[in-house]
Formats: C-alpha cells, structure tokens, sequence
C-alpha cells in the first residue's frame, strides 16, 4: 500500500521521474489557470457578465468576505495568497472524484511545501506592514523571556498547518483503499463522500488560520501599542 | 523469535495502542466543543453562522492530534524504517 503518490511513477522526461504529486499539481493548477484565464479574457464592461464569469465572481467575493471577517486592515494582498492556497487545496482535494486522480495533498512533501510558503508568508506580510524592527518586535511581544516560545511556535505551527492537511487527506485515501479490500461496493462510496467533506473543511482551515497567521503579524500598529494614543 | 517478528509485534500493538489512546482524548474534546457550541446556538439563534464557523476550524483543530496518532499508526504498519532496515540486514546475512 503507498501511503503517499510520491511513490508511484507516471513518465519519465528525458530521465527524471514525474511522480503523480508533481503530475497532478501541474493538473491542478493548469485547470485553475486555464479556467480563469479563459473566463477573464474578454472581460470588458459593457458586457452583461455571463453565467462563469458571475460564478468566478461569487467564489472570489466568498473568499473576500470570509477573510474580511477574520482580518483586520487592509485584505487585498491577503486575498490573494490565502485565496490561491484555498482554491490549490481544494480544487485537488474536490477533484477526488475523478477516478484514477490522486490528490497531490495526499502527500506530505505538497504540504510541506504550502505550509512553508505560509511560513515564509506571516514574516514577509509582517515586515511590509510594520518595518523590520518593528515585526521582530512581535517576537518580544509580552516580554523578553517569550523570546523562544515565539519562534518556537513559529515553527510548531507550520509542522501542524502539514501534518493536519497531510493526515486528513492521506487518512481519506487509506481509508478507503482498506474499505474497499473488506467491503468492496457500498461503504467506500461512503468514505469518499466523508472525504470530500473533510478536504472542503481542510482546505477552508488551512486558508483561514494563514489568514490569522498573517494577520497576527500584521496587526495595525492602533491596536498594537495603545500607549501611543492615550497621551 | 526472530528480530523481525518482535518488529512486527511491537510495530502493531503499539500502533493499535496509538490510534486508540489518540482517539480518546480528542473525541472527549470534540463532543465538548459540539456540545456547547450546540448550546449557544440554542441560545443565540443569529449567531449561530460565527459560531458553526468557529466550530468547525475548532473541531478540525481538535481533531488534528487524532489525526497526527493516526499518521503514526500508519508510519508504523506502512512504512516502518526499522522494519526495513530489519529486512536488509536479514537479507543480507542470509545470502
């Protein structure tokens, strides 16, 4: 049994293996380009918008929406990231259904790879906000003794964004490949469908606690040092 | 018996171990949360969209450390590196 698709080979270019994580990523995000590219090209403003270009708009202004109620302060550039983390994990989770597609977050060097882009996020997001010192002032925020509790948890919190994202999808496929050795018909159909609850749920989760991440480190300085105002 | 059995023995009586003491733990945490996240909506009806929403990043959340026992379980059934090496070593006396 493979726990994970980095395992399984699909072709090879010119003598370097593409495993099925680094396959289906690529159909992921060529579908996610691909149909947006193909929506967004006659985008004009005199033309009533037609029925994709309303779904785009309802799926972009969820996302907004969502994110303008965890946030605080300005959310365009954080719509960006945390809607295109969104819409990767749960375009390839929800793609489940095809047969024969392997959900690229079934493996945990995708979900590595995501909870570092979110890693490296939170200080880049910070910094623009705040300067540089004052970001790295966050890290002495209660005292000077925290100092390592907070990289600490810097780090902690990026092993659990992939370990979660990693065990739930990859929990859903193994599930379901034992299921369907016991009982071959019914219950994994079952299983899938649970599956495709979680990844939507995950997918939401992993979005949602970037945006807190980010907008942690980002906080507006006039609710960050009240001191300042009160005088 | 041989080393590879006492791996395999070990390798999955503590991943049953594993995934049951894992379960207990969040399953008592999510009930919990469920509960009193049902008696608030009980009792604030318009608030109830923060608070499903908030109860489920919670349960997922809560639910992650089932899942990080469970990843454990599976390293150990699927993919145990000492049973590997286990294997090697044996394969590699014996011819």
């Amino acid at each position: 049994m493979n726990l994970s698709p980095d395992q399984t080979v699909i072709f090879e270019v010119w003598g370097i293996p593409v495993n099925a994580t680094i396959f289906y990523t690529w159909v992921v995000m060529a579908l996610l380009t691909v149909t947006s590219y193909l929506i967004t090209r006659r985008l004009r403003a005199d033309v009533p918008p037609s029925r994709w270009r309303t779904t785009l708009e309802v799926i972009v202004q969820g996302i907004q929406g969502q994110i303008q109620e965890v946030a605080q302060g300005p959310t365009r550039y954080l719509l960006y990231y945390a809607g295109t983390l969104f819409l990767f994990v749960a375009m390839s989770n929800l793609l489940l259904v095809v047969p024969g597609f392997e959900p690229p977050t079934a493996s945990l060097s995708t979900t590595t790879a995501l909870a570092l882009s979110v890693l490296v996020a939170v200080p880049l997001f910070g910094i623009t906000s705040r300067g540089l010192g004052g970001y790295l002032k966050t890290y002495l925020e209660p005292s000077f003794i925290m100092l390592p509790f907070n990289i600490i948890s810097e780090f902690s919190r990026g092993i659990s964004l992939a370990i979660r994202l990693y065990g739930n999808i990859m929990s859903g496929a193994v599930i379901a490949a034992i299921l369907l050795s016991v009982a071959p018909f019914f219950f994994p159909v079952v299983m899938d469908v649970l599956g495709l609850l979680t990844g939507m749920i995950q997918a939401y989760i992993f979005a949602i606690l970037a945006t807190v991440y980010i907008s942690s480190a980002t906080a507006s300085p006039d609710t960050s040092q009240p001191e300042k105002e009160t005088p | 018996m041989t080393d590879l059995g006492i791996i395999a023995a070990i390798s999955i009586f503590t991943a049953g171990l594993t995934v049951s003491f894992g379960a207990i733990g969040p399953a008592l945490g999510e009930g919990r949360a469920a509960a009193t996240a049902l008696g608030a909506i009980a009792q604030q009806p318009d608030a109830s969209s923060t608070i499903s929403r908030t109860l489920f990043v919670s349960l997922a959340m809560i639910e992650s450390t089932a899942i990080y026992c469970f990843v454990v379980a599976m390293i150990l059934i699927f993919a145990n590196p000492f049973w590997t090496a286990a294997v090697a070593a044996a394969q590699a006396t014996g011819s």
